[in-house]
């Protein structure tokens, strides 16, 4: 990024920033509905179908509801606290989104337009480290809502992050070995080139292929991070009632739940960009391309729309995959959670970078 | 206590089991139909014994009901009150024909010892109200069954 900025970069970034804002608040109405409707077909019922169309408007009357209820803190929290820590919880969720590239770039006269908001030259530690901020919002709502449920779900969920922050930054640590940046432009970038040509289909070089072990690895961190069951521990209705959001109500509970959802947004959107070529084109899709006559430099807008989608696509996918596990998959016990991210997770981790250390020096890889 | 479970190796990665796990979610998803009804405009249908909403029988108008008191003696919530009175022609009938329905447990054994098949119990189940407990006579015989 150059120091100097114009008119037109400060249009365009705020243009990209307004975009990315927008489109993440409107994730959270339609991922409650998708959640709501998809755990009711998985489990062979309706859902919520009464309201607008298949039921869509339901989240909207859902927030009118949480916007228009009574908003007042019970006497034996700490109300400074208390009212901070739903911000706290939302706005990392949000900051993390920034370093995250959705496209790749567009020519603009002589400007050349990145479609990420900052490329920053440490995106991958900028992110992990503004996920790890999300935990102070649920400890600091936990301890000042003071009761005894919600404090067990924010030691719950300190334990749970920090033990699988490790085991995560482990399994990238991969990715970076190959790629050998931790800039998420070149990361995805770099994941254009083709890997393996099988006659007409060419296996691109998607970080998924060249690190197995290391996605299935960041994968199951993710849903830790986020507080997804299988690892939804600090929530955990049926043990603790609901952990660190029980004395929230109205909005601020809102904001916790707006928190957990663009959390597993960002969440998929980073294992899409490290680990499934980002906004690499989607298989076909290049083929598409070339057939409908709108390459080359004058019908940038057509690759930049479809890498779009692309990248859409897949991160479409990991949220209705965390949708799909979390009614598949009962909640771990406390100790299993640390047994597999103590005992299994991170000694898997560290052989996952010796192996690809090992196929380095070997010149596989 | 520990229990001992034969798990198998394979079981013991868990990874397998997920996607198994997965894949069976997904055929629900796909290939099963909701069990669930659209309750207002959908309704179970119920079989003709089920025991409802209480009714007295009546045949052109007059109720069947002799006040024999059969049926306050053998309901077991004694949620039946009956004040039996004279009609000019000498028959007995009652004057006040009271369920208190927030007693009475739909055991139906009012119906049963009816020589009369005056009280009845119809298939209606929707009797959530806000202020009718105690069911008089009149309402009591609308005719509500089809038994």
């Amino acid at each position: 990024m150059n120091a100097e900025l114009d008119t037109f970069d400060l249009i365009a970034m705020g243009l990209k920033i307004a975009v990315v804002v927008v489109m993440l608040l409107q994730v959270v109405p339609i991922m409650v509905w998708v959640e709501r409707r998809g755990s009711a077909l998985l489990q062979n019922r309706l859902g919520p179908n009464r309201i607008g169309p298949l039921g869509l408007f339901q989240s909207l009357v859902d927030a009118v509801k949480m916007m228009t209820k009574e908003d007042r803190a019970t006497g034996h929290v700490n109300p400074f606290y208390y009212r901070l820590a739903p911000l706290v919880s939302l706005l990392p969720a949000f900051l993390t989104f920034a370093a995250i590239p959705f496209a790749s770039h567009i020519t603009m006269g002589d400007k050349t337009v990145q479609f990420q908001i900052a490329d920053l030259n440490v995106g991958l530690l900028y992110i992990l480290s503004v996920t790890s901020l999300s935990v102070y919002g649920i400890i600091m709502g936990s301890w000042a809502s003071n009761n005894k449920y919600s404090m067990l779900g924010g030691l719950r969920s300190t334990a749970q992050m920090i033990s699988y922050e490790l085991s995560m930054g482990l399994a990238i640590i991969g990715i970076v070995m190959i790629f050998g940046s931790i800039q998420m432009g070149d990361i995805a970038t770099a994941q254009g080139a083709t890997l393996i040509q099988l006659g007409p289909i060419a296996i691109p070089k998607w970080g998924v292929f060249l690190q197995p072990l290391g996605f299935i690895i960041f994968l199951i961190c993710t849903y830790a991070e986020t507080n997804r069951l299988p690892f939804d521990l600090p929530e955990g209705e049926s043990e603790i009632v609901a952990g660190y959001h029980l004395e929230y109500y109205s909005m601020m509970f809102g904001m916790f739940m707006m928190a957990e959802y663009i959390n597993m947004t960002v969440a998929s959107a980073f294992v899409t960009t490290l680990y499934f070529g980002g906004w690499q084109l989607l298989p076909g899709m290049t083929f598409l391309l070339t057939h409908s006559g709108l390459e080359g430099m004058n019908f940038e807008w057509a690759r930049v729309a479809l890498e779009a989608i692309s990248f859409v696509l897949k991160v479409a996918f990991f949220m209705w995959l965390f949708v799909w596990v979390r009614w598949t998959i009962p909640r771990f016990r406390y100790d299993q959670v640390m047994h597999l991210g103590w005992k299994v997770l991170l000694p898997l981790s560290l052989l996952n970078i010796l192996i690809t250390g090992f196929l380095i020096y070997l010149k596989v890889l | 206590m520990l229990v001992k479970r034969d798990v198998k190796a394979l079981q013991n990665i868990y990874l397998i089991e997920v996607l198994k796990g997965l894949a069976i979610t997904m055929k629900h998803m796909l290939f099963s139909k909701a069990v669930t009804i659209q309750y207002p405009e959908e309704r179970r249908n119920y079989s003709d014994r089920y025991r409802g909403m209480h009714y007295i029988k009546a045949t052109n108008g007059v109720e069947n009901c002799t006040a024999c008191m059969l049926c306050p003696t053998v309901c077991p919530a004694e949620c039946i009150h009956i004040v039996a009175g004279e009609r000019p022609d000498k028959e007995k009938y009652p004057v006040k024909f009271e369920i208190d329905i927030l007693r009475c447990c739909f055991c139906g054994m009012c119906e049963e010892a009816c020589p009369k098949d005056a009280i009845k119990l119809s298939k209606i189940y929707e009797m959530s109200t806000s202020k009718r407990v105690v069911y008089d006579k009149d309402y009591l015989l609308e005719q509500r069954g089809h038994k």
